[in-house]
């Protein structure tokens, strides 16, 4: 009689990480793996993402080495250089990152972060295991002309894409990073980028994430962010398409007179299923965050917004917004938000809001009584919801590659 | 008087109705296993299906674990050092007042709620509960030329067991959580009240319920069932005398609301808080749900909680019926070491259900005062529509105001709205309150009353007096 044993998702990831022990890992990450659960939907933080699909894939590292043609995938008339990652791997033949003054790009420094406390299984599995490892280094009092523009590329079939950038804006510098997530065919690949951004003093880092994947593509996305004083970090998180994405975004102020600003869309379809989780740090007095969340849902889509706002006991003079507001456009479509506000300290501003519902009735028929058609009227709608956080995408050319895309999905007016 | 020492004087307030009754009771050996099931059930003299009933429930508890996801912290009561009975000495039948035990009376008459002034209030009933059993009730007759039964749930239990048969535990099941499957093993006493087909109760019914012996946990059951087209506005309130240890409370209250029927349930919920650190004070872990069954149902609850030490409460509504409507008005003020963790859950099934909540914090000393709701749009609820609101004030820097809200939405047609903030008293206001010649004291006392007016304005008459006596003890003698 042949004993019958069940190999886990769990056991899996291991087996993936002892196969592949030389790769760059933090020691750390690697001890904590084991003991961490897969996330599902009994853990708070995860109750409305089902991860299950993810444990039935068979993982690998990228074989061989492709060459994708990435001139699609930059952005018209913008004036950057870019970095590219394909399955994982960084790709110095394929990046453009000469004369890149006041930035430094190191892909072999180690992770030091032995004292960091993981979360969840997924974030340790980043660290446990670093397909790509980046260093970037922002000169302190510098300015930088050009955008920095990392793109993420999916090539292959079942690759576990985890690249671990970590970027350091020194103090009073000033930088302008796009980062893109794309795939070339459609792939069931699973890419579980962490990023690690240290604000510096007085420094002002801005990110435009534009995620654009495949209905088959698993995307997950930790992102920590630390602002020192007089720091002011800006984030806008676009979500136009992916099977299943999660983003985490965990904003923790150092000093005082820090802002933060997160802005992003989400506009699922098909089957797809978006998860933006926030959470926002005020660990110290007189810092502000504002916060923009808008996603508009359609055929069966899942959409998932949960955002917090702690405030320390010592953070008096603390100014917290928070906002989500959520269009069905289908039957099937569905929406769970969560905005939390847990607040220690007395002397605070601090509110949030978030609706949910459909088109504006009466807005259409007024629209239409002025004789626009239902499908005109209801696109001038959609652009009126979405424009609010497009808005916020300060340079053009990033606004109109993201707003061409948008015409494309038939949400936007041309 | 700066807010600072208004402040102050709040928090070193001590416990205005904390005294304790002398009356012996009999009661039931500390600890919890079958035996004491069948003892309660015996002393009750409940039928069979009801023991059963009860034993299967705490089979139930035994394979469950303690809840931990609240906000809050303390340490787990030990079950087994409860004593799960304890009647009044005299249980004989009251005819008239004057057969009541004097010390009740005079407990009574410190509470501000004597029978006598009661009965000439007019239209409140009062059934007024003493540990675990019921020891007076008035205006029963009254009631009864309409067909209400309105009565402690040990004489539902001789007089109409089909009725409680019927409808208890079906809205808030056996299995629904730890405390709602312990309650239904030891329940020893509560309320329960029929308004039949088409009536609408004259007067507000009215039970003030009081813990009263030392180490004794109060396992309360309500049930309130109104038939089709019917309306009762239902009222409880409590308080308890100071303790150094910690009661545990667990009720559960189920209502029940058919076609066209509306019931308003009233709380004001006054328990010991506790002293200054946070020693002893009143665990309350209670279970509150009513269904809109019918079409066109309505349940409405209102509570405004000033006491216990922990409090874990989420009065719910299930909008089942077509148009159904539920709402939930709160006012929670946590002060010392008082932690709150509550809120509701509002479960849209039906078409057109809509649903407001108004929820209004007040924390101030060291408490945390945390709203937790949920508002689930079934995809069979087509056009429903929720309206939330969540406000927390601030008092002092060291207390903490929290917002979990979960909205899951799976129906396009939904309308759903939800906004919180959190502030302190603004300087402003003040100011602008001190220009007008008001006192610092009185200022303050204005802002916070206006801030929880919109709740205290859906109270009946009678008990909005007795809030407002509350939300000054809790905060502060010019305050309310």
């Amino acid at each position: 009689m042949e004993a019958t044993v069940t190999i886990t998702a769990k056991d899996k990831f291991l087996a993936l990480v002892e196969q592949h022990e030389k790769l760059p890992h933090v020691v750390g990450a690697r001890k904590v793996l084991s003991q961490l659960d897969m996330p599902n939907t009994r853990m708070e933080d995860w109750r409305y993402t089902r991860t299950g699909k993810i444990g039935t894939e068979d993982w690998k590292m990228a074989t061989s080495k492709t060459n994708p043609d990435i001139s699609s995938f930059l952005i018209p008339g913008l004036e950057a250089k870019h970095l590219v990652i394909v399955d994982g791997q960084y790709r110095e033949d394929l990046s453009e990152l000469k004369n890149l003054v006041g930035i430094s790009i190191e892909t072999t420094t180690l992770v030091n972060d032995e004292q960091h406390q993981y979360q969840h299984f997924f974030e340790a599995l980043g660290a446990a295991l670093i397909t790509t490892r980046i260093q970037v280094d922002i000169a302190p009092h510098v300015e930088i002309k050009d955008k920095l523009h990392i793109i993420h590329v999916t090539t292959e079939h079942q690759v576990l894409s985890q690249p671990y950038i970590t970027i350091d804006a020194g103090k009073s510098s000033k930088a302008h990073f796009v980062e893109s997530f794309v795939s070339i065919g459609e792939h069931h690949a699973f890419t579980n980028r962490t990023l690690r951004i240290q604000v510096a003093e007085n420094a002002s880092f801005t990110l435009d994430k534009i995620q654009s994947e495949t209905d088959a593509h698993y995307l997950m996305n930790e992102d920590r962010i630390h602002v020192a004083g007089d720091g002011r970090f800006t984030i806008n998180t676009l979500t136009i398409d992916g099977g299943w994405v999660r983003n985490n975004l965990h904003i923790s102020f150092g000093g005082q007179n820090a802002e933060a600003n997160l802005h992003g869309i989400y506009l699922p379809r098909k089957k797809q299923h978006i998860d933006n989780h926030t959470l926002v740090d005020h660990r110290v007095p007189h810092c502000n965050s504002n916060e923009l969340y808008k996603g508009l849902l359609n055929d069966h889509a899942t959409g998932v917004f949960n955002g917090k706002v702690y405030v320390q006991p010592n953070a008096q003079k603390t100014n917290a917004f928070q906002s989500n507001a959520n269009i069905l456009l289908s039957d099937d479509a569905q929406m769970n938000t969560k905005p939390e506000l847990e607040i220690y300290a007395d002397d605070v501003k601090c509110s949030h809001g978030t609706t949910t519902g459909q088109l504006d009735e009466d807005a259409l028929f007024y629209l239409k009584a002025r004789g626009l058609g239902e499908e005109s009227a209801r696109r001038l709608l959609t652009s009126a919801f979405i424009n609010d956080v497009l808005d916020k995408v300060e340079n053009d050319n990033i606004r109109n590659y993201v707003v061409s895309q948008l015409i494309t999905r038939e949400l936007l007016i041309a | 008087m700066t807010s600072d020492d208004i402040i102050d004087e709040i928090t070193n307030r001590e416990y205005e109705f904390g005294f304790t009754t002398n009356i012996e009771s009999d009661k039931a050996p500390a600890g919890l296993n079958e035996d004491i099931i069948r003892l309660i059930s015996a002393k009750k003299n409940e039928p069979e299906w009801l023991l059963q009933w009860r034993l299967e429930a705490f089979a139930i508890w035994q394979k469950m674990t303690e809840p931990n996801w609240a906000h809050v912290s303390y340490v787990k009561p030990d079950f087994q050092a409860i004593s799960y009975y304890a009647a009044p000495k005299k249980k004989a039948k009251l005819n008239s007042l004057d057969e009541l035990d004097p010390e009740l009376r005079k407990t009574m008459d410190k509470l501000g709620i004597s029978l006598e002034e009661q009965k000439r209030l007019h239209g409140v009933a009062v059934d007024f509960v003493m540990d675990s059993v019921s020891v007076a009730t008035s205006f029963k007759e009254k009631l009864g030329e309409l067909g209400i039964i309105f009565c402690s749930m040990s004489e539902a239990i001789q007089e109409h067991p089909d009725l409680v048969k019927k409808y208890l535990g079906t809205v808030v099941p056996r299995t629904d959580n730890f405390y709602a499957a312990l309650n239904s093993a030891v329940f020893t006493d509560g309320s329960f009240c029929y308004i039949p087909k088409g009536v609408k109760c004259p007067m507000e019914l009215s039970t003030y319920f009081r813990i009263n012996e030392g180490g004794t946990g109060q396992f309360e059951r309500t049930l309130v069932v109104a038939d089709e087209e019917s309306y009762v506005s239902y009222l409880e309130g409590c308080t308890a005398p100071q303790r150094d240890e910690n009661q545990l409370h667990a009720a559960v209250v189920e209502l029940i609301s058919m076609r066209d029927a509306e019931i308003k349930y009233s709380t004001v919920q006054n328990w010991y808080p506790g002293d200054k650190e946070g020693k002893g004070g009143v665990f309350n872990f209670v279970t509150k749900r009513g269904l809109c069954d019918g079409d066109r149902s309505k349940i409405s609850w209102t509570q405004v909680e000033t006491g216990s030490a922990i409090t874990w409460k989420y009065p719910s509504c299930i909008l089942k019926g077509d148009h159904s409507v539920g709402e939930f008005y709160s006012v929670a003020v946590t002060n010392n070491m008082q932690q709150a963790d509550t809120g509701t859950k509002m479960l849209h099934i039906g078409r057109n259900t809509k649903s407001t909540i108004i929820s209004k914090g007040i924390s101030a000393g060291n408490s945390q005062n945390s709203y937790r709701g949920l508002v689930h749009i079934n995809k069979s609820a087509q056009n429903a529509r929720n309206f939330s609101q969540c406000d927390s004030l601030l008092m002092s820097d060291t207390c903490g105001a929290h917002t979990f809200p979960y909205i899951e939405i799976k129906n396009k047609t939904a309308k759903v709205e939800h906004e919180a903030t959190t502030s302190k008293i603004g300087e402003d206001q003040i100011f602008y309150c001190l220009q007008r010649g008001l006192d610092e004291e009185q200022a303050i006392s204005m802002i916070v009353n206006g801030y929880a007016k919109e709740v205290l304005n859906k109270l009946p008459m009678e008990f909005a007096v007795e809030a407002q006596k509350l939300l000054a003890i809790s905060l502060e003698g010019s305050v309310g």
